[in-house]
């Protein structure tokens, strides 16, 4: 495993968001962390970049190994070092993840002059390039550009081009395309995915689009409430979620023979981090709780072939319907 | 698909882009910047311009009213007051916008990084700024010329000091507001640097607001300048100040009136355009915000 998360707990001040947290992935393949809003998707990511500080965050418990390496124990200047290099992080909105006083070309350049030590010259070609694989058209031109002359979709590749210049291993992608419309979220999704394939990368794709998880994720990890429900490869999950929290998730993907108003929400709403029920986190939503599940947290437990499941009452197998 | 479209305005004229010069391209902005420039000029070639020195002294000649041969007529010892203008401008700009000029640069790096980093050494900075702050700039710069003794140096540094307060506080809070933007954490996260951040990403981006206040606080600047050079504490004589010009005036103001109207006058009209083209700047700047968000 290139990327191997254990246990992972984080504390903000005196709460605690993120608990038990466990997932890998590895080269060439690329991990769904799905979920609500405010399940501790982003809180992942930003633990797994080690940026927690940013925020005030730290790991409380659990490891993060990389490579080989522990990224939990590692100081600052050494997680600064991977950072771009080895580990990039697509940030969450394109509108405003590029400096607007800033030319494009500069944004893009520093990553090569600052991790691969190419110079002024060299950067540009590099830059110029990498647009040029992300389709973006005159790509010398556009290196001209301040982000605002840009459409959203330009933005985000941009910023997929920043993460790439640095040759990294692993790519987080916090919501890569959440603020961008339909047509191009396609083509971004689609992009990143070529990469990893043609690169063999590792990505992880934070996102609550099941649809998009279905089409180009080989492993899910479902949070809820900053817990583990359940991680699994892709196709058993869909297939036979054992989680009722994944059951519910995947009944909320419309599919076009569905009859009208036969779509369903998940009752309720994620608890905030200040109100986390006892026992398990989902079970006021659960329609399968029982009172054990009341007072006794689930444990992740191993589950099918390489799956972890965090329940009490796993639903059975059998095609889902 | 709007995202695959070059956009056509990326290759405009990177002279229309500066504000520093859009801002000329109003009337107001036109004549305001016009006077400073002129000014400007007139102090850097002020040997050249006129055949009489600024502290060549013509007894027989003094208090002659404006004529052909001294246009602006002379003071109580017979030099020439067009003259010794052109050398008060010297005196003036130089004092107040290398005094901005040190205030900018020291208010934005103190405060530049107390808004970033915040903690013990944001909260000293504050302190120390808020202090000085609370009194009048006057003052401030008054008992620092106590302190260091009259003349160019002193007070070019009191000057630096007493506005020091406004551009720290001012970069603090320019940073404060945009330190939590997704581009600087999307910069850190790719493995930048402290100080790349500080200086590629946050002070860039801070610096329209204080380049304007800056520009207004230069208008100020030469009132101080002069003020001090009216108590005598600026400038010492022979070397000709606007302030110091005014200060012999006064006892003079009903024998020879030009000696003090005329480098009040200029002070007036000098300030007058700078607010007038820091107000074009404002208008100039403001456009490129608009743009940024669209």
């Amino acid at each position: 495993m290139l990327l191997e998360v254990e246990k992972l707990s984080v504390g903000i001040a005196r709460i605690n968001p993120l608990s038990d947290i466990s997932f890998g992935v590895d080269k060439g393949e690329i991990l769904g962390l799905v979920g609500e809003s405010g399940s501790g998707k982003s809180l992942t990511a930003l633990a797994v970049t080690g940026l927690l500080p940013l925020i005030g965050g730290r790991v409380t418990a659990g490891s993060i190994r990389f490579d080989g390496t522990e990224l939990v124990t590692q100081p600052e200047a050494a997680l600064r070092k991977l950072r771009g290099k080895r580990i990039a992080f697509i940030t969450q909105n394109p509108m405003t993840a590029l400096d607007p006083v800033q030319r494009i070309g500069p944004q893009v350049d520093i990553m090569s002059r600052l991790h691969l030590g190419k110079s002024a010259s060299d950067a540009r070609a590099r830059t110029v390039d990498i647009l040029t694989q992300l389709r973006i058209p005159e790509a010398a031109a556009i290196c001209e550009a301040y982000p605002h002359q840009l459409s959203g979709g330009m933005k985000q590749r941009i910023v997929i081009a920043m993460a790439l210049a640095g040759e990294p291993d692993l790519i987080v992608a916090d919501e890569p395309t959440t603020a961008l419309d339909v047509t191009v979220q396609a083509q971004i999704i689609h992009i990143l995915a070529t990469l990893v394939r043609e690169r063999g990368l590792a990505l992880i794709l934070i996102t609550h689009d099941m649809g998009v998880v279905a089409q180009v994720c080989d492993k899910v990890a479902v949070l809820y409430a900053g817990r583990l429900a359940e991680a699994r490869a892709v196709f058993p999950l869909f297939a036979t979620p054992a989680h009722p929290y994944t059951h519910a998730l995947v009944d909320c993907i419309p599919r076009a023979n569905m009859a009208p108003g036969a779509l369903s929400g998940i009752p309720g709403a994620v608890p905030s981090v200040a109100r986390y029920p006892e026992g398990c986190r989902f079970h006021p939503r659960c329609p399968a709780a029982q009172d054990r599940c009341k007072t006794v947290v689930p444990a992740p437990m191993p589950y099918a072939a390489d799956g972890m499941i965090a329940c009490h009452h796993p639903l059975e197998g059998g095609p889902h319907g | 698909m709007t995202s695959t479209v070059a956009p056509p305005s990326i290759r405009h004229s990177r002279l229309g882009q500066i504000a520093v010069i859009r801002a000329l391209f109003t009337v107001k902005g036109a004549i305001a910047g016009g006077w400073i420039l002129a000014l400007v000029l007139v102090a850097v070639f002020a040997p050249y311009l006129t055949s009489y020195g600024y502290d060549i002294q013509n007894l027989p000649n003094a208090f002659s009213p404006p004529d052909a041969t001294h246009w602006l007529g002379t003071d109580e010892f017979g030099r020439d007051v067009l003259t010794r203008m052109m050398y008060g401008a010297r005196t003036s700009l130089t004092v107040s916008s290398v005094a901005i000029g040190i205030s900018v640069f020291i208010g934005m790096v103190l405060g530049a990084a107390a808004g970033y980093f915040g903690g013990r050494f944001d909260r000293a900075v504050t302190v120390v700024v808020d202090l000085t702050w609370s009194f009048p700039e006057i003052l401030v710069a008054l008992i620092l010329v106590a302190i260091i003794g009259p003349g160019v140096t002193g007070t070019m540094a009191a000057i630096a000091v007493a506005y020091l307060a406004q551009f720290t506080r001012l970069t603090r809070a320019q940073i404060m507001a945009i330190k939590n933007e997704t581009y600087v954490e999307a910069a850190r996260s790719l493995g930048a640097s402290h100080t790349h951040i500080l200086f590629r990403h946050l002070i860039p981006n801070a610096l329209a607001p204080v380049l304007v206040s800056a520009m207004l606080a230069t208008g100020d600047a030469i009132i101080l300048e002069a003020t001090l050079g009216f108590f005598g504490l600026g400038a010492q004589p022979p070397t000709p100040s606007w302030g110091g010009m005014m200060s012999s005036g006064t006892a003079l103001m009903f024998r020879a009136p030009w000696i003090i109207i005329i480098p009040g006058l200029a002070v007036a009209i000098t300030v007058i355009a700078i607010n007038l083209y820091g107000d074009a700047l404002i208008r100039a700047l403001d456009l490129r915000n608009r743009m940024r968000e669209g």
